[in-house]
This record gives C-alpha cells, sequence and structure tokens, in this order.
C-alpha cells in the first residue's frame, strides 16, 4: 500500500508529468512536489509524485557501503 | 534504473551480511513496521541469512491489516445508498466487514470502481452529477496527502457529490503505542514512503524518550541488511538516535509541501486500529472548512461493534507478539484464496508474506 516506485520524468505540463517505469508510461500527479524537471527521478505512489530521487545521494551511499567493504577486506 | 540493480547486488549484500554476523554480539529485536518492508525481508528471505540473535518482527504497516472491521461495514453501507459509486484501491476490495466485504456487494450489483489514482474519482464525480461518489480512504502518511490535494482540487472545482470515509491514520501514535505494550523492541526499521512524507522527526522521541533505535530503510536488499548494519551499531554502541539509511527519498525534513496539504485538509482524532482498539489522536478526520467532503458526517451510518473472525489472531500478529504460524488456521483453514482475517487478505500483510515464501525462511 506505501509502495511507491521509481520513475522517470519525460515532460512536465503544470501540474501533471508523463513519467516511465521500464517501459510503461504514466500520468503521475505534481500536486505534492514541485519543482520537477525533465530527467529527475520522481517516487511514484497511487498515482502522485510524493518525493524526488536524489542520485547523488543514491550513488554517494553505495559508494559508501563499498568503501566500508573494501577497508574491511584490506 | 541502475539504482535498483545496484541495491540488488549480491556480493554487497554478502559483504554486510558477514559484517552484521561480526557484529552481532546480543539477541535484538528488531521491528519491521512497513508491510513491503515485509514483504521484501520475506521474499529475499533475509532473516534466514542473519544470525540466530537478530529476530525479525513485523508490525502494524500494513493499512488494509490495521482497518478496523467497523470502518469495512461503514464502506459497504455506504456502497448500498441508492444511486452511489464506490471508488477505492485494489487493496480494501476483498476485506470482510462482519457479513460482506465490497468485492461481494458489486457481485451484487453496487457500483464499486477500482481506481489507480484518485484524480480518477473527479472525473467520475462530474460525469456522474446526480450520483454520491464516495472514497473509502486507507493508508498512512504516503497516502493521505494525495486524498487531501484531492479533496482541494473538488473543493476549487465545485464538485459536490464527491465524498471521503477517512480511516487514514498516522504512524507515530501506534509506534508509542508499540513501545508501551508487552513486547520489547530494541529498534525499529521504519517505514521509507511514509517518511518521505514525515521526515526523520517524528520518531525522535523513540529514541529520546523511549530509548529505541531507528534506521529509515529502504526496501532493497541492500538497504535492508544496510539498515539492520545501523540498527545492530546503534545497539552497541548504546546510543539510540534515528538515523535515514534510505537518504536517496528521504530528507530529514520530509516533504513540508505534501504535509501542508495534508493538515490544511485534516488534523489528527481518534482511531480505531484491528489489534490496538483505539489509539488517541492516531487518525486523519476532516477538518471543519472541509466538512462538506466528509462521507461520515454527510451519510451517518451505525454498524455492529467490532470483533475478529473466530480463531483469528491477526490482532496479535500486528503488534509483534505471535508469528502466524502460531495461529492454529494460519496454511490450514486460512490461506490466501480462502483468507480468514485481514493479516492473510491483504498481499502485503504478514500472514500472506510468511504463507507466499514459506519455503524460503
Ligand atoms: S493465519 Fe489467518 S486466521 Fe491466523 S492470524 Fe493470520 S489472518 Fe488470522
Amino acid at each position: 500500500m506505501c509502495l511507491a516506485i521509481p520513475a522517470k520524468v519525460h515532460q512536465v505540463n503544470g501540474d501533471s508529468a508523463l513519467v516511465s517505469i521500464g517501459n510503461v508510461e504514466y500520468k503521475a500527479s505534481l500536486l505534492l512536489l514541485k519543482d520537477v524537471k525533465e530527467g529527475d527521478y520522481i517516487m511514484l505512489h497511487a498515482g502522485f509524485a510524493i518525493e524526488k530521487v536524489d542520485k547523488k545521494e543514491a550513488a554517494r551511499m553505495l559508494a559508501l557501503f563499498r568503501e566500508i567493504e573494501d577497508s574491511k577486506t584490506t | 534504473m541502475r539504482y535498483i540493480d545496484d541495491y540488488r547486488d549480491g556480493l554487497l549484500m554478502k559483504e554486510l551480511v558477514g559484517e552484521i554476523r561480526k557484529i552481532s554480539v546480543s539477541p535484538v529485536v528488531l521491528m519491521e513496521v512497513c508491510g513491503s518492508h515485509t514483504m521484501a525481508i520475506h521474499k529475499f528471505g533475509i532473516q534466514s541469512l542473519l544470525p540466530p540473535a537478530i529476530r525479525l518482527v513485523s508490525g502494524p504497516g500494513c493499512p488494509v491489516c490495521v482497518s478496523s472491521m467497523g470502518f469495512v461495514d461503514k464502506a459497504i453501507a455506504l456502497s448500498r445508498m441508492d444511486h452511489a459509486i464506490t471508488v477505492t484501491y485494489g487493496d480494501l476490495i476483498r476485506v470482510p466487514g462482519s457479513e460482506s466485504s465490497l468485492e461481494k456487494e458489486r457481485s451484487n450489483g453496487s457500483d464499486i470502481r477500482i481506481i489507480y489514482s484518485l484524480l480518477e474519482a473527479l472525473v467520475i464525480a462530474k460525469n456522474n452529477p446526480e450520483h454520491p461518489v464516495i472514497f473509502p480512504a486507507i493508508g498512512f502518511e504516503t497516502t493521505a496527502p494525495a486524498t487531501a490535494a484531492v479533496v482541494k482540487k473538488a473543493a476549487k472545482e465545485e464538485i459536490h457529490n464527491f465524498f471521503v470515509l477517512s480511516a487514514h491514520k498516522i504512524m507515530s501514535p501506534v509506534l508509542k503505542a508499540l513501545v508501551d505494550g508487552p513486547l520489547k523492541i530494541d529498534g525499529f526499521l521504519a517505514p521509507g514512503h511514509v517518511s518521505a512524507i514525515t521526515g526523520s522527526s517524528i520518531y525522535q522521541e523513540l529514541a529520546d524518550k523511549y530509548g529505541r533505535c531507528v534506521v529509515i530503510s529502504g526496501f532493497e536488499p541492500v538497504d535492508i541488511f544496510q539498515s539492520i548494519r545501523m540498527l545492530i551499531n546503534q545497539v552497541n554502541s548504546r546510543q539510540p538516535r534515528v538515523e535515514i539509511e534510505y537518504s536517496r527519498v528521504v530528507k530529514p525534513e520530509g516533504n513540508p509541501a505534501a504535509r501542508r496539504i495534508m493538515n490544511e485538509v485534516f488534523e489528527p482524532a481518534d482511531e480505531i486500529w484491528r489489534g490496538f482498539g483505539n489509539i488517541p489522536l492516531s487518525g486523519l478526520k476532516f477538518r471543519k472548512e472541509y466538512d462538506r467532503f466528509d462521507a461520515e458526517k454527510i451519510f451517518p451510518v451505525k454498524v455492529p461493534e467490532f470483533h475478529e473472525p473466530a480463531g483469528c489472531r491477526c490482532g496479535e500478529v500486528l503488534r509483534g507478539m505471535i508469528d502466524p504460524t502460531a495461529c492454529s488456521l494460519f496454511a490450514v483453514s486460512c490461506t490466501p484464496d480462502n483468507p480468514i482475517g485481514a493479516c492473510m487478505i491483504s498481499s502485503e500483510g504478514t500472514c500472506a508474506a510468511y504463507y507466499k515464501y514459506r519455503k524460503l525462511t
């Protein structure tokens, strides 16, 4: 029920956006999230964008996990 | 998306499991609160990879499962009104009230429609001005802002035949009820998408006042292992605090714009939870300014008192007191095809998760 799925934003039209998950396109309402741009990833929940996915943060956390692993194994 | 694969990286998972094994020194009980976490934990067989000292228990985070029977009975009563159209997300339709379900009502001829987005309800309302369009609303802070946004839109567009029966709930009061309960929970794997809206501050009291460890977790296996590792480190250091593992989505301040909309339309009120009974100020009801959308006020109905199906221990399951396997009906007379209690009916229910993945765990 609280499932939200990352979707890529293709086009912003006022308070809605055309997004895709894999090859399937959806309409996402932007009533709950401002400043969404083409190329962003958003979390889509029941037709609403509820938050952006921070790509830099995703990469940073992964690098951090990996770094800790590396330092442990060396 | 690239990051999903990265968060399912088998090598990284193995490293994390190894690390958890190293730091796990004493028995701990960790509760995952969200139904989506429960499903992921069972799907990826996470418990079986952990050292035996770490026990994962499921909590009350499946909105369908914690909806009271009285609420379902009310939704059914409203769906039976002349000309009524009921719109619902798929989850609720099979949940039994005391003598029927929305699914049964639909096969008896009631107009009940499954929607994907609540915005569809406004289109239905506009196209059917003579019909009351009723939305029985469940869900936590993840879902409630969307309901509020649609109510505001209906107000602005002067749609007068759209109504909401709100059983929306908020997360922090039930966590406090759990901490006050008999099960000793050392740490919480906090729900990622609720927290995307609320931010991390709603858990602060759990750490500061009740000494419980909290990590807001994502839903991929690497997220869950990493969150468990962060929780064990917190337990070991005896410094309970609130950390965010799912930082690619959850900001400490959450989504203030969504919260503003939610709080403009709804205010906290007492709410009945299956398995818990009444929890003060744990629900969301309409503010006065939005009264005219409140199905409860506009169409008052009386329903019989709440009771669980005979033999069902869903209430104890929801409080983490027992595993579903302790229920004598589990996998015997209660299965997803023939569910007895709400925890088996919802695809995210703990009993359903245990059933579906019972060979893996
Ligand atoms: S297995 Fe079925 S009857 Fe037993 S607690 Fe779960 S839902 Fe209830």
